[in-house]
């Protein structure tokens, strides 16, 4: 393995990291950004949407399989989503704190529930066979560079969920009616904008996002009912670093993170990537206090 | 009218369980503690334990129980956090008053139930491999040594010409004791150590660290690594093209009860070494086997801990026959004192440091998720909870 295959390959992991860090947090950056919600129960998206995805691979077998199970794991968490939108965060707009504590109570209750249904153990989804093996290079600089199918397959998937997600912002009515809320909320209101269906439809998509994320990562990790847990804080850290309501610095910041984290490992061990990740994100935030990108909104005037 | 009616009821209930509690009295009974996690991210590994006890009380029980009384088992749950262990561990000495406790898996719930068995001068029977480098009169250490499992794995690998060894593990007292002991002696062997990683306990992502191990091109990888954190690590070597043809791995954590609960396919051809495998031909084993599936279901999947904890129930019972008394002291004298039995481990005793005697396999996993013997120790280890290199000086001393 040469010294450019290494290289490459490092960037390769750290956009692969990234771009599941992506697909985590861009549900975040939807509910955070646009409605001030800090959702800890996001995580338990992620746990839903791969225990979703097990399920569907025991019942749909087959090289399509996936497919089914990606539908089922982003249906059923924006199902989810709406539900928990409808029955406690809509209660307790503008009280943060409030909604910090019902949703991280939430997070405890689906993790229990998954316990008791599943087990403690994790469960197994296995990838198709189309997906087994890499994409291995064998001549040139980048000899001995080998990239598994699972994780391109990963990364196209979250670029396909960002342009998605870019034209239903960026073309479609209710992405306008999103833009206006989050833009200026009491006039998008007063101009017939039914905010609530808005905040609605934006959390349901955003737990909906993260139930397909965790389908993604059912292919190359088990599926516990904790799994959420270890990605949730990274999630967070992608959404404060990219800026609040910015879909292209969550991108921004996701593979920053990802990189990042993949080249510190490679010098030190994982326990001090960690830290020095921190160290740098604190010292980011002195700099960029709203972010890589920072979404000039009236309703964030005061923030 | 009704108040009066409801209080009598009550009183006659409270009456009838007052004489239900005091009849088994009369037939004389012991209680003993079973205390492992029942809950939590370690009830897949300890649940099991629990229930090769309970057959190991049973099948006495059924031959007359000890010195004439019945035991009778107080189970409580550890929930995988050692603050737990250790209330629990102290609830059933002080409150249940039980005789002796079997439980225990992780380092950590041992450390933390340690000092309670040691104030209260009860005793512990603890059924798990581990890392050495701890010696308490007041627990018997059924479980390996390290010279029974991973320096034995180590010697299996040198005698095939593999020495240059990649070391991972999970973070924690467990994987960076072994380690240790591990690097000193590769180093004395005259083999290499190409790299020594670490993930979090729960960590899923192990890009880097096969990246490293692509680098360093290791003949041979011991993996310490625990719990679910071996699927993740498992998937993605193979989707980075490794097979098990090319790099063994050699997995401490991984017996017949993770590979099945793993999926089989993803460990077969995989190294790993225990003191007892399901395949293991004994005519001690093949009973074991066949009355805890009558027991739990055929279905059921033996291992290494799980007899562990059946044999130590066995040796405590025949310990408190030969003191003539269940006092700690004198029950846990006695067990170092008995003669060599046949077990399913094959022949074992509990030596002057109360740890046991016991042979060492290395085992292959086959399709199947069962193991295949490809080595063996001759006879049974002499346990020596401090590795000479690398705890020089420390030895074991019982009181």
């Amino acid at each position: 393995m040469g010294q450019f295959a290494i290289i490459a390959g490092q960037i390769f992991n750290g956009v692969s990291v990234g771009s599941i860090l992506l697909l985590i947090a861009l549900g975040l950056a939807l509910s955070f950004g646009l409605m001030n919600v800090i959702n800890m129960a996001h995580g338990e998206m992620l746990m839903v949407g791969g225990y979703l995805s097990y399920l569907a691979c025991k019942v749909v077998h087959g090289p399509m399989s996936l497919l089914v199970a990606f539908l089922f794991a982003f249906v059923g968490a924006a199902l989810l989503g709406a539900l928990l939108e409808l029955t406690i965060i809509r209660w307790l707009y503008g009280r943060p704190l409030d909604t910090l504590l019902a949703t991280w109570g939430v997070s405890l209750i689906l993790q229990q529930a998954a316990r008791s249904l599943f087990g403690p153990i994790g469960v197994e989804v296995v990838a198709p066979s189309w997906l087994d093996g890499a994409l291995s290079i064998n001549h040139g600089i980048l000899s001995g560079l080998s990239m598994p199918y699972v994780r391109i397959f990963i990364i196209a998937l979250t670029i396909v969920v960002l342009g998605l997600l870019t034209l239903f912002i960026g073309r479609t009515r209710w992405g306008l009616y999103l833009r206006a809320v989050h833009q200026d909320r009491e006039m998008a209101q007063a101009l017939g904008v039914n905010t609530k269906l808005v905040d609605l439809l934006v959390f349901s998509v955003g737990t909906g996002v993260a139930g397909l994320a965790g389908a993604a990562l059912a292919l190359i990790a088990p599926v516990t009912p904790t799994v959420g847990q270890n990605y949730i804080v990274y999630a967070f850290l992608v959404v404060i670093v990219g800026g609040l309501g910015s879909l292209f610095g969550t991108a921004v910041a996701a593979l920053c993170v990802g990189l990042i984290s993949s080249a510190v490992q490679m010098f030190t061990s994982v326990s001090l990537a960690d830290v020095f990740l921190l160290l740098t994100v604190i010292v980011f935030i002195q700099f960029r206090p709203r972010g890589i990108i920072y979404a000039r909104s009236r309703s964030m005037k005061e923030a | 009218m009704n108040q009066v009616h409801n209080r009598f009821r009550k009183l006659a209930i409270v009456g009838c369980c007052a004489l239900l509690a005091s009849v088994p009295s009369l037939a004389q009974e012991v209680k003993v503690g079973v205390l492992h996690s029942l809950s939590g991210t370690m009830a897949i590994s300890e649940d099991t334990v629990k229930n090769s006890t309970l057959l190991a009380i049973d099948q006495i029980n059924a031959s007359g129980g000890v010195l004439g009384k019945k035991i009778v088992p107080v189970i409580e749950d550890g929930s995988s956090d050692p603050a737990i262990f250790s209330q629990k561990a102290q609830k059933l000495i002080q409150e249940d008053k039980v005789v002796t406790v079997f439980g225990g898996w992780t380092s950590a719930s041992r450390k933390a139930m340690l000092p309670v068995f040691e104030r209260f001068h009860s005793l512990l029977w603890y059924p798990v491999q581990f890392e050495g480098n701890e010696c308490s009169s007041n627990i018997m250490y059924s479980g390996a040594q390290p010279n029974q499992q991973i320096l034995p794995a180590l010697d299996y690998a040198f005698q095939n010409g593999k020495k240059k060894v990649f070391l991972l593990g999970s973070d924690y007292v467990f994987p960076r004791t072994a380690n240790l002991i591990l690097k000193k002696h590769i180093l004395k062997n005259g083999g290499t150590v190409s790299g020594e990683e670490y993930v979090p306990l729960g960590g899923t992502d192990f890009s880097a660290i096969i990246t490293k191990i692509k680098i360093a091109k290791p003949d041979v990888v011991f993996s310490t690594v625990n719990g679910d954190s071996n699927v993740s690590f498992f998937k993605q070597l193979a989707a980075a093209g490794i097979t098990q043809q090319q790099l063994p791995i050699f997995s401490f954590s991984i017996a017949e009860q993770e590979a099945k609960a793993m999926g089989t396919s993803l460990v077969a051809g995989g190294f790993t070494a225990w003191n007892y495998f399901e395949s293991l031909k004994n005519p001690k084993n093949a009973a074991f086997i066949a009355a805890y599936k009558a027991k739990y279901g055929k279905d059921a999947v033996l291992d290494d801990p799980m007899v562990h904890g059946y044999i130590d129930v066995l040796v405590w019972a025949a310990a408190v026959k030969k003191a003539g008394s269940f006092d700690p002291d004198a029950v846990r004298k006695a067990a170092t004192q008995l003669a060599s039995t046949a077990s399913p481990l094959g022949e074992i005793r509990f030596a002057e440091n109360q740890s046991l005697f016991q042979t060492a396999y290395v085992g292959q996993f086959l399709p199947d998720g069962q193991v295949k013997v490809v080595w063996q120790s001759k006879g049974a280890l002499h346990p020596d909870p401090y590795d000479a290199l690398a705890f020089p000086g420390k030895s074991c001393v019982v009181k």
